[in-house]
């Protein structure tokens, strides 16, 4: 078996807060024992709503959150614990692009500046050699060299985010996080920079860990899809096989919420009881029990733990499969 | 609720114990001073009895962090000994006597800010880029730039050494009182102008106020119902802290018009490096000021539902 | 490759093509500030000219010409000692201005690496540094001033110290909440993750992004140290003899006021009108960066 990319091995992040000075003190579990692992070259996609904790989950993977337990695994190398020094080599193979376009592009630098950042961080070359692979970087994501001089707010919201892929793939990384990197931009935008970033993954054989709430594009973008429901992996299989045939509860619920065009082929049930989620405590045992109708005793008393049912489809529900 | 006033008190004793030993160390190290027990040996200016005393007080033959234990207990008890200064007098004994001078002013400063500050306030937002306005933004400048002191001294000069109208200073008879409390009202003017010309504005482009117009109130009893009100509110949360540095006096005005409050006994006691008198002084502000924003704080979370007092972190 | 037209959204001016010029040209708009401005450079020069333009030494006094008021010899009058009062006024421009600007230079030197380091950082440091910030604005700043200038010892160098331990505060305070906010944007994060160093993203991002608040901070506190440093000097605390500082004769000279108005009316008025033309100056700096932002 070829040695992964990314390993994930149970990776937890837990954030604490305390209510004043002699308040109490919560804990959110934002990730819970998550693992996976990711291949040289090929797209996991990882789906779930708000406050699932994939956006955390990015982070802590960039170790721009330090991991709360399990360990993490890049190109072999054990970094769960390593410090920044130790960590800087690793950070060039490792890049992410944000949500929000304009909000990941400081404002008062220069294109040029912003894309050579990275190239001045890990002293890459010459002003003048950067500036040069900048230019040519600005020019393969579809923008023009004469743009290095301009400033982030003379741009779109579709620039802007390709300005960041350009910048995000300036090292030659292996691995690109994308966290959300559509979700803020026009639907006809969006199918650019899709399509872009399926362009240049071929081109510079990058891995993507591609984070976001809509099922539909993430299916487009990964070969295989995880998805995540407060702060648990409950499913993870090829991309096709889950949307054709989800089989957890939760799965379910967000296929079915896909709009389907051609109305002889809506189907209106749904295994959880409600479309929302408005309980977010953690619920012992499975996470999703308390919007599951398939709940059982079994369900509070035992938590699933995610079993191969069929090929490379593991499922986190007692009555799976 | 109790909860947070238990904080803040707790707060308050570390406040006062980190600035007494802050106090402490500052007036220990300085040469000459009360903790110097070998000037103090050559000091033959300083009469035995309150040589002994000091000793006796200071502990000047232990160490100091036994000095500063008694140093913290006798402030418990308010006990700061005698002044150097004025000698047969103790401090406590100076700041009962004189304080009442300095409650007076600031008492007269208060509530003449008070007329001005909020008049000036109120005719600016109620008649905003007219005369009134730019006098009233005039006036606060002036508040601003124009130090109480130089202030003081210049009106000194053009009532008094010049003109003649009005005595250079004392505190026995009304016409003493005028240019000690103009000098002095600076700041509150301006702090108050501000505010209320803020806090009205905020208030008069409030969504209530259209409500009321649109239901056809008189411009009139909008304002004087609603406006005033919610405008004139938020002034605790800047009168308390403005009232707490009236009540503890005026360094400048009070020397400078010889008002014989605490203000201008602290200023003499500089001069003659009167240590008792300038510990207990700086103690005694800290404290008043710091019980003062926690008054205010307390007040204003009762009188107005919105505040919460609990910050999350 | 389709490229999209560019939608110019957001059609904010660029804060850095032309930035200076165009910074100057809106604040020359600002009559008022610019006359500030012009008073201001012509009373640093006059500072700075003082020993060559003074009429008379202003720390040797003429005995035979004393307590004289303004005559045509001495256009302000003379003091106790026969020293002219306005070679003493030229004189104490220097000081009011050094300690002005150099205790604000200072306090920023302080005051914006450790505010800007607890911003960033946080954790213990940043605890701690809230910790000292609040137990310092606990006492009333007047009263810290006189506690370490009795305990210093009067003087110019140790009143500048004075001023840099009280007033690093708030400066302090304004730097950390800046970056605190901007910690949250994500090219903070985005350099963090391609390994920037926290210097590294100080400089590059979080400086020029705090600029401005720290200049209009400086701006204004000029003309507050100013009024600290006559306030102290006033009670024989901030810089003592022979130096000259306005503070100082007013404080000297105002048991006389009566008989000898000159010697403290004078030195109260330039101060006065001192402060008000650094403060018209900040004032505009003032609006001119917030527009900017």
């Amino acid at each position: 078996m070829p040695e992964m990319l990314l390993q994930v091995d149970n990776l937890s992040k837990t954030f604490a807060a305390r209510n004043g000075f002699f308040g109490k003190k919560t804990e959110n579990v934002a990730v819970d024992c998550v693992s996976f692992s990711i291949a040289e070259g090929e797209t996991l996609g990882l789906v779930g709503e708000s406050g699932c904790g994939k956006s955390t989950l990015g982070l802590t993977i960039m170790r721009l959150y330090a991991p709360g337990g399990g360990r993490l695994f890049f190109g072999g190398k054990d970094i769960t614990h390593e410090n920044e020094k130790a960590l800087k080599p690793v950070r060039r193979e490792m890049q992410m692009i944000f949500q929000d376009p304009f909000a990941a592009l400081d404002p008062r630098l220069t294109i040029s500046q912003i894309i050579t950042e990275p190239l001045e961080i890990h002293r890459s070359g010459t002003k003048a050699e950067r500036a040069r692979k900048a230019a040519k970087m600005l020019e393969r994501v579809g923008l023009r060299a004469e743009d290095l001089d301009r400033f982030p707010s003379e741009f779109s919201g579709g620039q802007q985010q390709r300005i960041a892929i350009a910048r995000a793939l300036v090292l030659r990384p292996k691995l690109l996080i994308c966290d959300e990197v559509v979700s803020a931009l026009d639907v006809s935008v969006q199918a650019q920079i899709l399509n872009l970033l399926r362009d240049l993954q071929d081109e510079f054989n990058l891995a993507y860990l591609f984070i976001s709430h809509n099922i539909a594009v993430t299916a487009f973008m990964s070969r295989r899809i995880g998805v995540m429901y407060l702060g648990k992996l409950i499913e993870i299989g090829a991309s096709e096989q889950i949307i054709k045939a989800p089989r957890h509860p939760y799965t379910q619920t967000l296929i079915s919420a896909i709009p389907e065009p051609d109305p002889s082929k809506r189907e209106t049930e749904t295994s959880a009881k409600s479309e929302t989620g408005e309980n977010t405590e953690r619920p012992n045992g499975c996470v999703f029990r308390l919007r599951c109708a398939l709940a059982q005793d079994i369900c509070a008393a035992e938590e699933p733990q995610l079993r191969e049912i069929e090929e490379n489809r593991q499922v986190a529900c007692h009555f799976a499969g | 609720m109790l909860r947070y006033i238990l904080t803040r008190i707790i707060g308050l004793i570390g406040v006062l114990l980190i600035v007494s030993a802050l106090t402490f160390t500052l007036m220990h190290k300085v040469p000459g001073g009360p903790f110097d027990a070998l000037a103090l040996e050559k000091q033959q200016m300083i009469p035995d009895n309150i040589k002994r005393q000091l000793n006796e007080k200071y502990g000047l033959d232990k160490s100091v962090f036994e000095q500063y234990l008694l140093f913290v207990k006798n402030s418990i008890a308010l006990d700061f000994g005698y002044s150097m200064t004025y000698p047969g007098r103790t401090v406590v004994g100076i700041f009962k006597e004189q304080w009442t001078y300095s409650l007076q002013l600031g008492l007269l400063t208060f509530v003449f800010s008070l007329l001005v500050g909020v008049g000036l306030g109120i005719v600016s937002a109620l008649k905003p880029d007219s005369i009134f306005d730019y006098f009233g933004t005039g006036i606060s400048i002036f508040c601003l730039v124009m130090p109480s002191f130089v202030f003081a001294i210049l009106l000194q000069f053009v009532f008094s050494a010049w003109l003649g109208w009005l005595p250079t200073g004392g505190w026995s008879s009304p016409r003493h009182w005028i240019m000690p409390v103009l000098a002095n009202s600076l700041a509150p003017i301006l702090v108050l102008q501000r505010y209320t010309r803020a806090s009205m504005n905020d208030a008069l482009k409030a969504n209530y106020v259209r409500t009321a117009k649109a239901k056809g109130l008189s411009r009139r009893r909008i304002i004087l119902v609603h406006v005033f009100k919610n405008a004139l509110t938020p002034l605790l949360t800047v009168g308390g802290p403005l009232a707490a540095g009236l009540i503890v006096g005026s360094f400048f005005v009070e020397s400078i018009f010889r008002v014989p409050g605490i203000g201008f006994y602290f200023v003499s006691s500089i001069g003659s490096r009167d240590y008792p008198m300038i510990m207990a002084t700086t103690l005694l502000w800290t404290l008043i000021i710091s019980l003062a924003y926690l008054i205010t704080d307390l007040l204003y979370a009762l009188a107005d539902p919105r505040v919460n007092l609990v910050k999350e972190d | 490759m389709v490229i999209e037209p560019t939608a110019l959204n957001k059609i904010l001016i660029s804060p850095r093509s032309n930035g200076f010029r165009r910074s100057w040209r809106r604040f020359a708009g600002n009559k008022i500030a610019v006359c500030a401005l012009c008073l201001i450079v012509f009373q640093i020069i006059i500072a700075v000219a003082a020993p060559y333009i003074a009429p008379y030494n202003p720390y040797k006094g003429d005995f035979l010409a004393t307590w004289e008021t303004p005559n045509r010899l001495h256009w302000l009058g003379t003091d106790d000692l026969g020293r002219d009062v306005l070679s003493r006024l030229l004189y104490g421009a220097r000081i009011s201005l050094s300690v002005g600007i150099l205790s604000q230079l200072a306090i920023a030197l302080v005051g914006v690496p450790l505010g800007a380091l607890a911003g960033l950082k946080g954790g213990w440091i940043d605890y701690v540094l809230m910790r000292a910030i609040d137990i310092l604005s606990s006492l009333p700043t007047i009263l810290f001033y006189i506690l370490l200038m009795i305990a210093l010892g009067a003087g110019f160098w140790n009143l500048i110290l004075a001023m840099t331990l009280t007033g690093w505060i708030g400066i302090a305070r304004l730097v950390r909440g800046q970056v605190l906010s901007l910690k949250k944007m994500d090219y903070i994060r985005a350099s963090r993750a391609m390994g920037a160093s926290t210097f590294y993203i100080l400089k590059k991002h979080i400086l020029r992004n705090v600029m401005s608040p720290i200049i209009v901070s400086v701006a204004l506190g000029v003309p507050a140290a100013m009024f600290a440093e006559a306030g102290l000097s006033f009670l024989g605390l901030g810089v003592p003899a022979p130096e000259i500082s306005w503070g100082q004769m007013i404080g000297m000279y105002q048991p006389y006021i009566r008989t000898a108005w000159h010697l403290t009316f004078f030195p109260a008025i330039i101060l006065a009108l001192t402060m008000l033309v650094w403060f018209l100056l900040a004032d505009g700096v003032r609006n001119l960066l917030d527009i900017e932002n």
